[in-house]
């Protein structure tokens, strides 16, 4: 199965419109902390998590907001997050970097690099061991891949053919470093499969391109082929953070890629086939606009969590250790 | 009437305890390097593989950050997962999914996310392993917030706390003292899940507090024995679980023998002793009658030379005069 690619398009926008508000709201000071934009690269969650069923799991990182939005956390919890409020999908304890929705098994943010590998080795472990179907979808960049963690996951979800669905975001940078600096062989779908997944590079600029390889990759997955690595080539338009200078690509590669914008990519598509007219595009771009808007209006009026409340959380609150934290 | 008892070793009452957790609860799984086909680094899970398979006794590759994950993974995914690291060193490879995971996630979610992990883990020197094998560093994971670390030093505990570490709902860390695995006595028939929030009296006295936990135990006790003997009467706390501190047993000690010695396996810097020592001075002050005194290991790595890893580490004669200074 493959999604309604007129849904893929709104939730690419969504997630764009999303963001460039973020943006705004953290020039103005109204959200702080760290902001990593997704912009540029929506195809990638988008395409992934249609893929997805209720019972799949999915692990994501610092770069999270596109993730979630597509997983279907709602917006306005998200942008409360941003606030830092306690209606908030972490009632303010996780911002950007730390959005969880258990309800929908989105297992978070994680802001140290590949360090969600481990975390998502377990849910597939989890899963496969109470002899469920489900998959977990686990996103990371480039940079995972110099770590170790990324080495040790996959072979270990090779070795017991975890339903684990590897989704690497290759924007072609870590950080500020070009991936020709950070790794030897840059084919990484190719170093993945020599660990014995299944692994293909994939246009990740083409929602359609994505969400076919998604499904081909659930299904795989689902009949027991153990892991699939996806590298899902891609670039982000805007900087690492918002305090990134961007020094180290020039003006012209990032025009380039800007000519690849996956939502103009699609959108051009689904006129060319009749599917979409300008109206409706405007249509569709002024829903989610009004809602992200909305979402923010909520988030602006949210509750702050009481001071008192810091503590909280840090045990159960049916531990006996909860009573020691000071 | 007597309860019936039986000869046993604190290897195999780690043993039986992971027998009856994984005979219990189908959710519980043994993973870790070596538990299965080799028995155990230290034969701890020896004879498990053949009684629950390899699915549940599950050996891993040399990849600790990726097990201890997939342990947290599998926690919130609704297992029971016991993970085994083979010595407290090599937690270190995987501090960062200890730590940025297991003792982060509940808070980090807004209370979404419950590790029920457990991970049990070597450690301690005594044995001439020297530096990368000999190390307490219990005292560092006590540092952390959301973690809470329990130290078997008796039978009755090496029996019983596993079995409440898995009914808790947060990530529990088991340190194992490799000194201990062949300790032998008896044990109650019966035994079974012990309490894991307190500390315990393991032996009464008046004159001055010894605390001390896992590894060091017995021979703080020893300790005790000779202070007797020369006048000083010395009561023998057991931390049992260094996070959180049972304030109230240890400063309940402090406030009726007047003195304090504190014994701890490791550095002295920045330590799991420096923490009680400043617990005592905030609660018990104006109750103590002299310095609070502490013996930890050198600061050193530990050595492989018999005499040096000996003076390396605190020894009777040590824990002896530190409770003698205390009296100025």
């Amino acid at each position: 199965m493959t999604a309604d690619p007129l849904d893929l398009l709104g939730t690419m926008l969504l997630i764009r419109r999303f963001e460039e508000r973020c943006a705004e709201l953290y020039s103005n000071g109204q959200i702080r902390g760290f902001l990593h934009l997704y912009v540029g690269e929506e195809a990638v969650a988008t395409g992934i998590c249609a893929e997805l069923t209720e019972t799949d799991s999915v692990v994501s990182t610092y770069r999270e907001h596109g993730h979630a939005l597509a997983r279907g956390v709602p917006l306005e919890s998200l942008m409360a997050e941003m606030f830092g409020k306690v209606s908030g999908c972490s009632r303010g304890r996780g911002g950007s970097m730390h959005l969880f929705d258990r309800s929908r098994r989105f297992a978070g943010g994680n802001a140290v690099v590949a360090g969600g590998l481990p975390l998502a080795l377990g849910l597939a472990l989890g899963d496969a061991m109470q002899g469920r179907p489900a998959v977990t979808a686990c996103f990371f960049g480039d940079g995972a891949m110099a770590e170790g963690e990324f080495h040790e996951v996959l072979n270990l979800a090779v070795l017991w053919r975890l339903p684990l669905l590897l989704c690497c975001e290759n924007n072609l940078y870590a950080m500020g470093t070009a991936i020709a600096k950070e790794h030897g062989r840059t084919e990484l779908a190719l170093r993945a499969a020599s660990y014995g997944a299944t692994a293909w590079p994939v246009d990740g600029m083409d929602a359609i391109a994505v969400n076919r390889a998604a499904a081909q990759a659930v299904d795989e997955i689902r009949g027991g082929s153990g892991p699939v690595f996806l590298e899902l080539q891609t670039y982000r338009f805007r900087a690492h953070s918002m305090y990134d200078p961007d020094r180290y690509r020039t003006k012209d590669e990032v025009a380039r890629w800007r000519e690849r914008d996956p939502i103009e990519l699609l959108a051009a598509r689904l006129r060319a086939d009749g599917s979409l007219d300008d109206d409706a595009l405007a249509a569709t771009d002024a829903r989610v606009t009004a809602q992200v808007a909305a979402a923010i209006e909520q988030a602006e009026r949210g509750e702050e969590e009481a001071v008192a409340e810091l503590t909280r959380f840090v045990y159960s609150e049916s531990s006996t250790a909860a009573g020691s934290v000071r | 009437m007597k309860a019936k008892t039986v000869e046993t070793t604190y290897r195999e009452a780690l043993r039986e305890a992971l027998r009856e957790a994984l005979r219990e609860d189908e959710r519980v799984f043994l993973m870790g390097e070596d538990v299965g086909s080799y028995g155990g680094c230290f034969a701890v899970s020896l004879g498990l593989l053949e009684e629950f398979g390899p699915e549940r006794i599950r050996d891993t590759p040399l990849s600790e950050s990726a097990f201890v994950g997939a342990g947290i993974g599998a926690a919130i995914q609704g297992m029971r997962p016991i993970v085994e690291v083979m010595t407290v060193n090599f937690s270190l490879l995987a501090l960062d999914q200890i730590m940025n995971n297991a003792a982060s996630l509940l808070h980090m979610s807004g209370g979404q996310y419950d590790v029920p992990v457990v991970i049990r883990m070597t450690t301690g020197a005594g044995r001439q392993l020297a530096a990368q094998h000999s190390h307490s560093l219990e005292g560092w994971y006590a540092h952390i917030p959301g973690l809470r670390i329990v130290t078997p030093a008796t039978l009755e505990d090496a029996r019983g706390m596993l079995a409440t570490a898995l009914r808790d709902p947060d990530p529990v860390l088991i340190f194992e003292h490799g000194s201990l695995y062949n300790l032998k006595g008896k044990l109650r028939a019966d035994a079974g899940a012990v309490d894991i929030d307190h500390a315990a009296v393991r032996r009464p006295g008046d004159d001055v507090t010894l605390i001390a936990y896992g590894g060091m135990l017995a021979r703080t006790l020893e300790a005790a024995e000779a202070l007797d003997a020369e006048g000083m009467s010395a009561e023998v706390v057991d931390l049992r679980t260094l996070r959180p501190l049972d304030d109230a047993t240890i400063i309940g000690s402090v406030r009726r023998t007047h003195r304090a010695v504190v014994v701890d396996e490791g550095w002295r810097s920045g330590s799991l002793s420096a923490e009680i020592v400043a617990r005592i001075q905030e609660q018990a002050f104006y109750d103590l009658d002299g310095p609070v005194e502490r013996v930890c290991s050198a600061e050193v790595p530990m050595p492989y030379a018999q005499q040096l890893e000996a003076a390396a580490l605190p020894q009777v004669d040590s824990i002896v005069a530190a409770a003698r200074r205390t009296k100025g």
